[in-house]
């Protein structure tokens, strides 16, 4: 196959996934959310069920007028919704669905992944500061907080499974991954899942949005398409967030017939991760600014390091 | 995530949160689906006011008793000869009735007051428009809710029997079975009243189903 059909799929798979995976979640939102309210959703669009409700959105979105504020940053308020998308892109080229099933091996997969997702915050920041507007510029700074607060446990998670595994590739911590694994890991998963819920600044961590008293934070300004960027962003950060939880502690294609169906155990395990994103959500109030970074500052980054302790400890001992 | 002491585990109204939320998903919704499905209103819900114009004699009591003045009677009198009376009798007719549901509030009072069972609640509710002015509903598309009024409740056996029944069982015994069948009526025996000649005896009975 020459190189430049290889590239092209790769680059086309990656992209379909990218744009029908967090279809398939907001659906699932809308419907879960809805029943675990008593309600019904979406009933009318596409005829059963709502199945095309998210589309009609979309369509709505892109027949909007596309406003920036008179005393907005135009260029910096116009590039933000795409630097909020563009990082979990390069995310999902890096995450493997089975063992050769990987859009792009690299060594450092763990680190490129961490990387790019750490540049989340520059959108917040960006569109916050360029909306020329109060509710955005708060909602902005409590982003940037929470964002660079959770890195830190997210970064010690992922840095115990690396530990463990003896590699920064994903694929190769995947490899290397046993099932006792799960209780070992345990506490990083959890802290990992955690913190990645307020990377992607989901409910109940949604303080820097928080539409009952910052309007919507830093997106209030945005309308039409630039909004629809910002939503999908948030719909492929849960896909990221529970892609890298699979990938990281539940063994991703690892299960019965994993040598044909790795890649489906591995997209059921991201589908089951990803409902219970959106059960959280609908069960759980929003976290007080205070609680949120005292979660984080006080809970969450010990336990990773005492994570950290036990997996090296587990490690030598071994 | 700082639970005290007191209120058990920590963590426990967490899980229970979670479970209330995963239960009510197994459930199936309450949502009703209203313009696909009809509802299924109680009987005798008050949706719309019908008029049966042939029990209407114009009293007026109806538009006087409206707190919010949306009925609109007119009439004129009409003289009626009746063959073997000594003078020609006049009557009420009903020119035009007319209930302004943009200004009605539903008390029913006019209901209420009606003499003579003209106005009736329907459960029908479906008479939405896009002109505020088309809210007068005229007495013939009153008339025509008339269809949808549900017959009326059975009456109670054990109550006191209706005024038309006793006046018609009074007229039968003759004027002097009057009294008589008026103090069967304050026995609280439905059946009785209708046979004032019997029940003149006191007899005591065990009241019958009425029909």
């Amino acid at each position: 196959m020459p190189l430049w059909l290889d590239l092209t799929i790769r680059v086309v798979a990656v992209v379909v996934g990218f744009l029908t995976l967090p279809l398939i979640v907001g659906q699932a939102e809308h419907k879960v959310m809805a029943h675990m309210q008593g309600r019904l959703g979406p009933m009318y669009a596409g005829g059963y069920h709502g199945w095309a409700q998210l589309v009609a959105d979309g369509v709505k979105f892109v027949q909007k007028e596309d406003i920036a504020p008179r005393d907005a940053d135009r260029r910096v308020f116009r590039l933000a919704p795409l630097v909020a998308l563009f990082p979990y892109l390069l995310v999902l080229l890096a995450i493997p669905l089975g063992p050769d099933l990987v859009a792009q091996p690299l060594d450092v997969g763990l680190f490129f992944v961490l990387a790019v997702l750490g540049v989340g915050v520059l959108a917040v920041l960006m569109s916050a500061w360029a909306s020329a507007n109060k509710y955005s510029l708060l909602g902005g700074l409590r982003g940037a907080a929470q964002l660079l607060g959770y890195e830190l446990p997210l970064v010690l998670a992922a840095a115990s499974v690396a530990m463990a595994a003896g590699t920064l590739s994903l694929p190769g911590i995947v490899e290397a991954w046993k099932p006792w694994w799960l209780l070992w890991q345990a506490p990083a998963a959890i802290i990992f899942f955690i913190a990645g819920l307020a990377e992607i600044r989901r409910p109940p961590f949604d303080m820097p949005i928080a539409d009952s008293e910052l309007v919507f934070g830093y997106m209030t300004e945005y309308t039409g398409l630039r909004f629809a960027f910002f939503l999908l962003a948030e719909y492929v950060g849960i896909i990221v967030i529970a892609a890298l939880t699979t990938v990281l502690f539940l063994g991703g294609w690892h299960g019965p017939l994993s040598d044909q169906l790795g890649w489906l155990w591995t997209l059921l395990k991201i589908f089951a991760l990803s409902f219970v994103i959106i059960w959280l959500r609908v069960t759980y109030p929003r976290l007080r600014e205070d609680q949120l970074q005292r979660l984080c500052w006080l809970v969450l980054v010990p336990l990773a390091l005492a994570q950290l302790v036990l997996t090296a400890a587990v490690k030598i001992a071994t | 995530m700082t639970d005290d002491g007191e209120r058990g585990t920590p963590g426990k109204g967490l899980v229970q949160g979670l479970a209330v939320t995963l239960k009510t998903m197994t459930k199936r919704s309450t949502t009703r689906q209203y313009p696909d499905v009809e509802p299924e209103l109680p009987p005798r819900s008050r949706g719309v006011i019908a008029l049966l114009e042939e029990n209407c004699t114009v009293c007026m009591l109806c538009a006087r008793e409206c707190p919010d003045w949306c009925i609109y009677i007119d009439s004129h009198k009409e003289e009626v000869v009746v063959p073997g009376a000594a003078r020609a009798r006049q009557r009420n007719v009903l020119d035009r009735f007319d209930i302004d549901f943009s200004l009605c509030m539903y008390c029913g009072i006019c209901i209420e007051v009606c003499p003579f069972d003209a106005l009736h609640w329907t459960p029908e509710f479906e008479y939405a428009e896009t002109d505020v002015l088309d809210l007068l509903h005229d007495k013939n598309r009153l008339g025509e809710w008339m269809r949808t009024v549900p017959p009326p409740p059975a009456h109670d056996v054990l109550g006191e029997p209706s005024k038309e029944e006793a006046t018609a069982a009074r007229k039968a015994a003759g004027p002097g079975a009057a009294t008589a069948a008026k103090t069967n009526v304050r026995r609280a025996s439905p059946t009785t009243a209708e046979r004032p000649n019997r029940a003149a005896q006191a007899q005591p009975e065990p009241p019958e189903q009425p029909q």
